[in-house]
């Protein structure tokens, strides 16, 4: 592994129990705020939070591509130096970032907290990105691998949506609070969409690579699911402001659109026995487990995703802790636990000795069942607001969440057993980058 | 195979240009902000109000949804303008100015004129859509 794919690995690692941590503190001072507002509040805390998770899973969704695509494509010179660019700007930015937060200069748009003009850097490295991958790339014939077309659309669309985010700087798409939303919203979705791409797409080379089985990237059952999944990021992102009274065609689309994700559940109740039947001959790789970990996670995250896809419960649901039960499980349950398979493959954790193994599966069931309570806690919390706002209608704001506080207190708690355990098996891996190092 | 991708991401092109121009149209006219709503939206942002609020439902939790703060009944700009520059117990003193405050009442003003955060009973048809148009 080169020097600084293995530096971008470990800042990677970094970010992750950064996020994890601010989580819990932001937790903290969400419950407490008459006592963090004097040192730490929580507007502060929760860009930290949140700008951390979210360079975690693209960080290590690149570095996991930059890694797989020597295997994919032939290797030249420039693709290098395209490589270090885009991780050393990257990076240098990531850090900018976080110095404007402490200094308390934000520029207040979800996922995207920082000064806008921070956004030009991050648009910079994302083309070096884009030479890195895009050159060997172009330089290759043939058919591809459904994973090669899945981290493609990911790099693609996340350029795409990334600008999108950023045109309420040009100010006609600010002649209109619904169009300034509705684009906003929009972009989020399909960011979002487009690193699912990306991880996804790194789940499905990891099971060719540890089952041996290249067919699973191939085949029209594959591609038809890669294209509903492309239409999804394209047009199902209307739920995000289906209360908003913007143009109803919007909700229409993404309606019906959404109704689609029930071929992906379906399509996982299908394959559940041969997942069984799987599990029996790899469960002993801790790589499978993770991902595994992230089918239970897609499966338990989707049947709520397609609840609040349906207009009528999305209007209990949107504004509730249900909307970030449904965030958290994505980003932790989902995409860390498949970030966290990628590593353990590039670093061999399943080669190393047994003790360390015994730690990772320890803080992995760790991480399960605590990640599991902080998900129904948050569920919980969700729903109460959702009654107390919506069936009884409550005006007062303080009245609708004084039931609410004892789920996000066992939130709270729960958040502490997933700090541990993803910050444990974050300094494992930081160690054995280094020591990887010294091999 | 790339030329089905080919089609969808023009489909994808298309709408996105259609969702642009016409996403507000058909519920509202399209009114420039002035000045101070514009003042009022920049401090809404450096001051990151998002992290804590929402509009639409869409933003934190620790604080209200603002959408319709400004017309909720018995609190007038008087009684927003007090709570913005002192804050409460939740809520820090952010020690803004008398302008800068009264730009962040004019914003949710304008917020508040674009449309009603909750959507009512009634909006609900058979389908489990809504139907916001009257």
């Amino acid at each position: 592994m080169q020097k600084y794919l293995r530096l971008y690995l470990i800042t990677s690692l970094c970010l992750l129990s950064a996020a994890v941590l601010f989580g819990l503190v932001a937790s903290w001072a969400f419950l407490y705020p008459e006592t963090y507002n004097k040192f730490l509040p929580f507007y502060q805390l929760r860009p930290f939070h949140v700008s951390a998770a979210l360079f975690w899973i693209i960080s290590a969704a690149t570095c996991g591509i930059l890694h797989y695509k020597k295997e994919a494509f032939p290797e030249t010179k420039s693709d290098n130096i395209f490589a270090q660019l885009f991780i050393y700007t990257w990076i240098g930015t990531i850090i900018a970032i976080f110095v404007c937060y402490g200094l308390k200069k934000f520029g207040g748009r979800e996922y995207w907290e920082f000064p806008p003009v921070l956004g030009l850097p991050l648009l910079i490295s994302w083309l070096l990105l884009m030479c890195a991958y895009f050159i060997p790339l172009l330089k290759t014939r043939g058919n591809k691998p459904i994973y090669v077309w899945m981290w493609t659309t990911g790099i693609f669309f996340f350029l795409i949506t990334f600008i999108e985010q950023n045109l309420w700087l040009v100010p006609w798409f600010r002649q209109s609070y619904l169009r300034e939303l509705t684009i906003q919203w929009k972009a989020n979705g399909a960011t979002v969409g487009a690193w699912n791409q990306m991880i996804y797409g790194t789940s499905l080379y990891l099971m060719v690579k540890i089952s041996g089985d290249g067919k699973k990237a191939q085949g029209k059952t594959v591609f038809f699911f890669y294209l509903l999944g492309l239409t999804n990021l394209m047009f199902n992102w209307g739920h995000h402001i289906y209360n908003a009274p913007a143009a109803s065609w919007i909700r229409d689309t993404s309606y019906i659109i959404s109704m689609t994700e029930w071929v992906f559940l379906i399509r996982m109740i299908q394959g559940f026995r041969k997942t069984l039947e799987e599990g029996r001959k790899l469960k002993h790789l801790i790589t499978y487990r993770f991902i595994i970990a992230s089918e239970f996670w897609v499966f338990a995250n989707l049947l709520l995703t397609l609840a609040m896809s349906v207009p009528a419960i999305n209007r209990y649901t949107h504004g509730t802790h249900i909307t970030v039960a449904h965030s958290m499980g994505a980003t932790i349950g989902i995409n860390t636990m498949i970030l966290l398979a990628s590593f353990s493959y590039i670093l061999g954790i399943d080669q190393k000795s047994e003790q360390l193994r015994k730690t990772i599966r320890f803080n992995f069931w760790l991480c399960q069942f605590s990640l599991f309570i902080f998900w129904i806690a948050l569920i919980a919390a969700g729903v109460i607001k959702g009654y107390r706002s919506v069936v009884l209608n409550m005006t007062s704001f303080q009245e609708i969440m004084l039931p609410v506080m004892p789920a996000l207190k066992t939130f709270s708690v729960a958040g502490i057993g997933v700090v541990i355990s993803l910050g444990i098996i974050s300094v494992v891996y930081i160690i054995q980058a280094i020591r990887c190092k010294e091999a | 195979m790339f030329r089905l991708w080919l089609v969808l991401f023009v489909v994808f092109l298309v709408y996105s240009c259609f969702v642009y121009s016409n996403c507000d149209k058909s519920r509202l006219p399209v009114t420039s902000p002035d000045k101070s709503v514009v003042a009022g939206w920049n401090t809404w942002q450096q001051k990151n109000c998002q992290s804590c609020h929402q509009i639409y439902g869409l933003g934190g939790y620790l604080g209200p949804d603002l959408t319709n703060a400004a017309s909720a009944p018995g609190k007038d700009d008087k009684y927003l303008k007090i709570f913005i520059q002192y804050g409460t117990g939740k809520m820090p003193n952010f020690q803004l100015s008398d302008s800068e405050t009264n730009n962040l009442v004019a914003f949710l003003k304008w917020v508040d004129k674009s449309g009603k955060s909750r959507v009512p009973k009634e909006s609900v048809t058979w389908t489990g859509n809504y139907n916001l148009d009257n």
